[in-house]
């Protein structure tokens, strides 16, 4: 599998002098398979460009949405894939109890909020995705819920023995305050244990959680424990807070090395590649 | 009894709900293994959770005894908590309870069956609401 990064910002759009490093486009990441097949997780406003420079045609794509939060769905009309009929897409994604994806993602793509309709997309097709595993050409797709208000997932994708989870939005300390308890009541745990690559919220300090406790992210003093307890071989950081300049980012990272041991941190940043 | 898999999120977040109420709750996967128990339960079950841990549903009989409210004794299908695992529907009845104390306590049990995401069925959890003499 290869990932580049196209968004890497979480919560809102927000591009400017103190965001040039760590970008500004909210969260999509581009996979290829070992096939050769694309696959983009997340539709945030990173998706644009990630649609802008594909470096070959694909006539099949398939869009894993984490969730249904506008930073993780806003960039979707503007996936120029989307929207050229002789690409057939496929949108997997999560479902309320009662509502299914299509339904959703309908809210968002109709007038007054968009002027373009999901039925006006040529040859999109919508995948609701409950806990379960399925399958993406050559790869396995374990998709779990993990705790971010909504309904949330998380995906760990295998191929060839190789293992990425996706953990975009999560707050595993919620209701506890810390990490780690017993792996057994923490929410992430059988997902990214052992991960070749765990990409994973990373958005608040410390005094920011404690105000935000509930809001479905996570301290970097949780993010090393919950790396810790989950052994990845290499953590890339993600979903970085809008209030965070490159600057205050930087110190969060030496901060969040202090913490793990054995594990690679990577920051999450825009034009990041990376094999699995 | 060691649980290694992770529990499900709708049941981690049960268990972080049940964690700050004042209302004795357990809870129990599907297979009937009691996973959690809070605080205020661990006063009727007459021992905390974190020195007993997971029970295997096998072992719960040797760790309480349940009767009707005249002390006769009732067929499982009876018992709140196992009508709603096996029917998956909610269920009530006042009993007579007896736990690791050796007390027999007045007891009326609600239990709703817990059915997440995409109709998994999780397990159940219960209340046990003392019944004030």
């Amino acid at each position: 599998m290869r990932l580049r990064f196209w968004g890497t910002r979480g919560s809102i759009a927000s591009a400017g002098p103190e965001t040039v490093r760590y970008g500004g486009d909210t969260a999509s990441t581009e996979l290829i398979t070992g096939d050769g097949r694309l696959v983009v997780l997340d539709a945030g406003s990173g998706i644009r460009q990630l649609g802008n420079h594909l470096e070959e045609h694909h006539d099949h794509v398939d869009i894993l949405l984490s969730h249904l939060h506008m930073d993780h769905v806003q960039g979707l009309p503007f996936f120029r894939p989307l929207l050229d009929p002789d690409v057939e897409t496929h949108v997997w994604g999560p479902v309320s109890t009662t509502q299914d994806l299509r339904y959703h993602i309908a809210r968002y793509l109709s007038p007054p909020l968009f002027p373009v309709r999901v039925r006006d997309l040529p040859n999109v097709t919508f995948h609701d995705v409950t806990p379960s595993t399925f399958h993406i050409g050559s790869l396995t797709i374990r998709a779990d819920l993990i705790t971010h208000p909504g309904t949330t997932l998380g995906y760990r994708i295998e191929e060839d023995g190789k293992s990425l989870a996706y953990l975009s939005d999560h707050e595993p300390a919620l209701g506890r305050g810390r990490i780690p308890e017993s792996p057994e009541w923490t929410s992430g745990f059988d997902l990214a244990t052992d991960a070749d690559v765990l990409i994973h919220d990373a958005q608040y300090n410390e005094e920011e959680y404690a105000r935000r406790v509930g809001w479905g992210h996570t301290s970097i003093n949780q993010l090393g424990a919950f790396t810790k307890m989950t052994n990845p071989g290499v953590l890339v950081t993600f979903h970085h807070d809008p209030a965070h300049s490159d600057a205050e980012l930087d110190d969060l990272h030496e901060e969040l090395a202090g913490v793990v041991n054995g594990t690679r941190i990577i920051a999450g940043v825009p034009e990041l590649t990376l094999e699995v | 009894m060691v649980m290694n898999a992770q529990q499900s999120v709708e049941m981690i977040l049960l268990r972080q709900v049940a964690s700050y109420l004042s209302v004795p709750i357990w809870m129990m996967d599907d297979a009937g293994n009691l996973v959690y128990y809070n605080e205020p339960a661990e006063r009727l079950l007459g021992i905390e959770f974190d020195e007993v841990g997971p029970v295997h549903a096998d072992q719960l009989g040797d760790m309480f005894r349940l009767t009707d409210l005249d002390g006769s004794p009732l067929p499982d299908l009876e018992l709140p908590v196992v009508y709603a695992l096996s029917k998956r529907t909610p269920a009530h009845r006042d009993v007579r309870f007896c736990g690791m104390d050796g007390i027999w306590r007045d007891v009326s049990i609600s239990a709703i069956p817990i059915e997440g995401q995409g109709n998994r069925f999780l397990g159940v959890f219960a209340t046990f609401w003392e019944i004030t003499p």
